[in-house]
């Protein structure tokens, strides 16, 4: 069966780890680092990219427009 | 699966419009002025007008607007947005012409600019970012503000009888005849944007055609000036405002399309 394959790529320094993008993500994909950025953000980023779908639901709800997403049918 | 076979230029679904300049928004984390502006942007961008189309920025958060927008924009004094649109739209009529307003800017200094604007049915668009309170001068209350609500300057909760009611200026401009599309929607949430994304090309439609003034309404979080952390002012947005500024289409092809009466109360 056809299967949905995504991931997600975040302009790290431009991400103020406001979480919006972790609850909007159906997949439970995403989290947010122990790490900070340089601005002292816990920047998101795919903690589960197994789960991920490439739904684009992240990355449409993300104000500062940090979220690229890629999306793969895998047979 | 190696994610690397994945991110390939042929899997890409989704990236930042381009009509968004590099800058890094002025906004707070988490707050959805930010997820409005792209929306707005990626509307202009897929109908191709992105130099037929001029903004004007309010005063408030927003007020920066025109750094992160790659339209032609202005900017206008506290609440005379609809004002300066109207002689932007008057002189050149071909273009499309949003103001982009808060809630203090909209609802509160520029209350009779935004009514004779809607009332003559001016042919622009007004995008409306309603957060229930001025966020950019430390979180006092609007008009809009909801009673029992807190701010910095009712603390205790707003109070109807000494400080009055909310305002809905939605469902107020609905009624004037010269609103043609008038909608409430939000961007807190993935469903809601894709909606929000549909009433903004709706709006530049009406605005192509002529026939009088869009208005979108977008409930936002300030959580900020709530004191909250965004993903907790977005369900407080949701239990508090939404049931007092409900979403959905109010007005459409000129004709009220939900019961008004009921809603005002
Ligand atoms: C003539 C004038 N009066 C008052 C102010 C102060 N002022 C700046 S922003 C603002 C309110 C903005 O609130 P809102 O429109 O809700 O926008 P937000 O910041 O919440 O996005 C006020 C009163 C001003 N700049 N100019
Ligand atoms: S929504 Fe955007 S800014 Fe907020 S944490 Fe997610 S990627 Fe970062
Ligand atoms: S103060 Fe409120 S409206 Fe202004 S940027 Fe911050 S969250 Fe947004």
């Amino acid at each position: 069966m056809a299967k949905m394959r995504g991931a997600i790529v975040v302009d790290i320094e431009r991400c103020k780890g406001c979480g919006v993008c972790v609850v909007n993500c159906p997949t439970d994909t995403i989290g947010l680092s122990k790490e900070v950025n340089g601005k002292g953000y816990h920047y998101s980023y795919m903690e589960y990219p197994e789960n991920c779908t490439g739904c684009t639901n992240c990355a449409i709800v993300c104000p500062d427009g940090v979220i690229t997403v890629y999306r793969l049918k895998v047979e | 699966m190696d994610i690397n076979e994945i991110i390939k230029p042929e899997n890409l679904v989704f990236k930042r419009t381009e009509l968004m300049t590099d800058k890094t928004l002025s906004y707070c984390p988490g707050c959805g002025h930010g997820t409005a502006h792209h929306l707005i942007m990626e509307v202009v961008e897929e109908l191709g007008i992105q130099a037929d189309t001029i903004g004007v920025a309010p005063v408030g958060c927003s007020v920066l607007a025109y750094e992160f927008m790659d339209i032609d924009m202005t900017q206008a004094a506290h609440g005379r947005a609809p004002a300066v649109a109207t002689g932007i739209k008057r002189l050149w009529p071909d273009k499309y012409v949003f103001t982009y307003q808060g809630d203090g800017d909209l609802a509160a200094i520029g209350t009779a600019e935004t009514i004779h604007a809607c009332n003559r049915g001016e042919n622009i668009i007004i995008f409306f970012v309603n957060n229930g309170i001025y966020g950019m001068t430390g979180g006092q209350m609007a008009p809009t503000t909801l009673e029992g609500m807190r701010s910095s300057t009712s603390p205790y909760g707003r109070d109807l009888a000494s400080m009055g009611h909310p305002i809905k200026m939605t469902e107020l401009i609905a009624q004037l005849p010269g609103t043609v599309y008038v909608t409430r929607q939000a961007v807190h949430k993935a469903a809601n944007v894709r909606k929000t994304k549909k009433a903004i090309h709706k709006a530049f439609e009406v605005a192509k055609e002529k026939k009088g003034l869009a208005f979108v309404e977008i409930v936002s979080n300030c959580n900020s000036g709530w004191k909250m952390t965004p993903v907790d002012s977005n369900i407080w947005m949701e239990e508090n405002m939404f049931p007092f500024y409900p979403l959905g289409d109010i007005k459409v092809d000129g004709k009220i399309v939900k019961d008004l009466m009921s809603d005002l109360m």
